[in-house]
């Protein structure tokens, strides 16, 4: 596979859209554990990004720098945890993609990876935790595993997504221990954590992005 | 809910542009950030710049407590959301008068990561001194265990203020953090909630009580507290609050404290000072002298409905900080 800051930009471009459809659905997650506004801190951030994306980054084709303004405008706009969480997640993606063109399997694996890891450094929190970790760490862990063995990065990336799937899920059963919602105690338990859907999505949208442009080239 | 809004999206902006327009003799917004507003007066060259800052929401928390007796900046985030980085570094910048900064805010997940992450920039990027103390005043918030973990609530007015006059007084960084934290390490809050506020973007009800409800232990971003039942009288409410306090924080007979009743944004002052009337009484059957007393809309939800009561046990230097005047557009004490 082979991706250039144009198809990066468009995976951006359909997280934007990504998000306000799901916006309200992330609220009502949120209104279960948190102060309901998830979806609405997501929509601030992306379309934000958003203006980037149509302005100062059109010409731009530098996929790391890409990344990074994306992690930075994101931050800028939303603050809350959510910022620095996703922020340091595409900065950190963005320092792997330095100096690259157009980015290969091997590229994309440690985009990921770099990614998953910035934010559960950042966020501090393990597997467990009903947090964002939850979906992100399996991710990481399977798709390092999976690349390693298969050398194929979208095989690689359908597996580590359906594992990331499953962590979202595991959230619904599990007291949070990290940020607001850990005031629940056991009244968190049976609602699946916002910020585990939320990367889920954004995951869940890049598999999608890649399916499709593969089909598109087969 | 019905709310007097524009566009729900520019809500903060707007509400930013009419608060410096209406008081530009105490506040002004910084040209690099919106939301980095600071105080217009001039201040002793020496003197430790008090940067406070949160989510938007919780007015007069927090840009209503910019001024004199107070702090120089604030950076204002989303509502109920911690400001980014950016605003918080341009007050930095804008307040640091070589002595460095001090950061006072609550104990939020959010707040700590993004105030965090300035505080590094302003060390490497600026070489300007910063040192943080944060409010962990909510009883409810996390048992005593583990009492670094609860958050701030109303009780952060009494660190503001303490850490506010001890720059004032002319404490270097290391003296007014010291005053901060020994301020919210003698302060204690427990709030009630009545009914829920709803977001101007989403109008939804951030959480559901039930119409004859309480809730003891609320958070003030409508977190849900430690134990809901049936609405109680001002008097048991009253009791029940300053009993969790105590029961957190004994206080001796001959002791003396800084009380706040607190609203949370749609319970009358007439209610407010029932629960005061309450609060005193229990206080003085226990020999606990009443120093000064606040009683009002502090620290707000939206229109959240409910109230905390915060105590904040005093020594001498706590005193002189608490009767220290206060010039600010939302908070005046002579």
């Amino acid at each position: 596979m082979e991706l250039t800051s144009r198809d990066l930009k468009d995976y951006f471009h359909l997280i934007v859209n990504m998000v306000e459809e799901e916006k309200d659905y992330l609220c009502e997650l949120d209104r279960k554990i948190g102060d309901g506004d998830h979806g609405v801190t997501m929509s601030i951030g992306w379309q934000a990004v958003n203006e980037k994306l149509v302005n100062e980054l059109v010409d731009e084709e530098d996929p790391a720098k890409i990344s990074l303004v994306v992690g930075k405008t994101f931050l800028s706009a939303v603050g809350s945890s959510v910022g620095p969480l996703y922020a340091t997640g595409f900065m950190r993606g963005a320092k792997t993609l330095k100096n690259k063109n157009t980015l290969h399997d091997n590229d994309l694996t440690a985009y990921w990876v770099a990614f998953a890891n910035g934010i559960k450094e950042r966020g501090e929190a393990e597997v467990g935790d009903k947090t964002m970790v939850d979906t992100l760490e399996p991710f990481a862990e399977s798709l390092t595993s999976q690349f390693a063995d298969t050398q194929d990065f979208l095989t690689a990336f359908q597996i580590a997504v359906n594992d990331a799937k499953k962590g979202m899920e595991s959230t619904k059963k599990l007291i949070s221990k990290k940020g607001r919602s850990s005031r629940l105690g056991e009244r968190s338990v049976g609602a699946q954590d916002p910020g585990a859907t939320s990367v889920y999505f954004i995951l869940a949208t890049f598999l999608s992005f890649i399916e499709e442009r593969k089909a598109k080239v087969s | 809910m019905k709310k007097l809004l524009n566009n729900p999206t520019n809500v903060v902006e707007e509400m930013l542009e009419g608060y410096v327009k209406a008081h530009p003799d105490y506040i002004k917004q910084l040209p690099e950030n919106q939301r980095s507003l600071v105080t217009v007066r001039e201040t002793r060259d020496d003197k430790v710049g008090i940067l406070i800052g949160g989510g938007s929401g919780h007015e007069p928390g927090f840009m209503g407590y910019v001024g004199e007796g107070m702090a120089d900046g604030v950076a204002v985030g989303n509502i109920f959301a911690s400001p980014s980085p950016d605003p918080i570094l341009e007050v930095t910048k804008a307040i640091d008068k070589g002595a460095g900064v001090a950061y006072l805010y609550g104990n939020y997940a959010g707040d700590v990561m993004n105030f965090g992450m300035a505080a590094e920039m302003a060390d490497l990027e600026e070489e300007i001194q910063v040192q943080a103390a944060l409010a962990t005043d909510d009883v409810a918030s996390a048992p005593k265990e583990e009492q670094e973990k609860r958050r701030g609530i109303a009780g952060e007015l009494f660190i503001f203020k303490a850490a506010g006059a001890a720059a004032e007084f002319g404490y270097d960084l290391e003296n007014v953090i010291r005053v901060a934290e020994k301020a919210n390490a003698n302060t204690r809050s427990m709030g009630v909630g009545l009914s829920p506020c709803s977001l101007p973007q989403t109008g939804e009800p951030s959480f559901e009580l039930g119409e004859n409800e309480m809730e003891i232990g609320l958070g003030h971003h409508g977190e849900p507290g430690i134990e809901k039942g049936p609405l109680e009288t001002a008097d048991h409410v009253a009791e029940r609050l300053v009993k969790d306090i105590l029961e957190d924080m004994p206080i001796n007979q001959g002791e003396q404290v800084a009380v706040l009743v607190n609203g949370l944004g749609s319970t009358p002052r007439m209610e407010l000072y029932l629960i005061y009337r309450r609060v005193e009484q229990l206080l003085a059957e226990r020999g606990i002298v009443v120093y000064r007393s606040y009683v009002g809309d502090y620290i707000t939800s939206l229109e959240m409905g409910g109230c905390s009561v915060t105590v904040m046990k005093l020594d001498e230097e706590l005193k002189q900080t608490i009767d220290h005047p206060v010039n600010c557009p939302m908070f005046v004490q002579k």
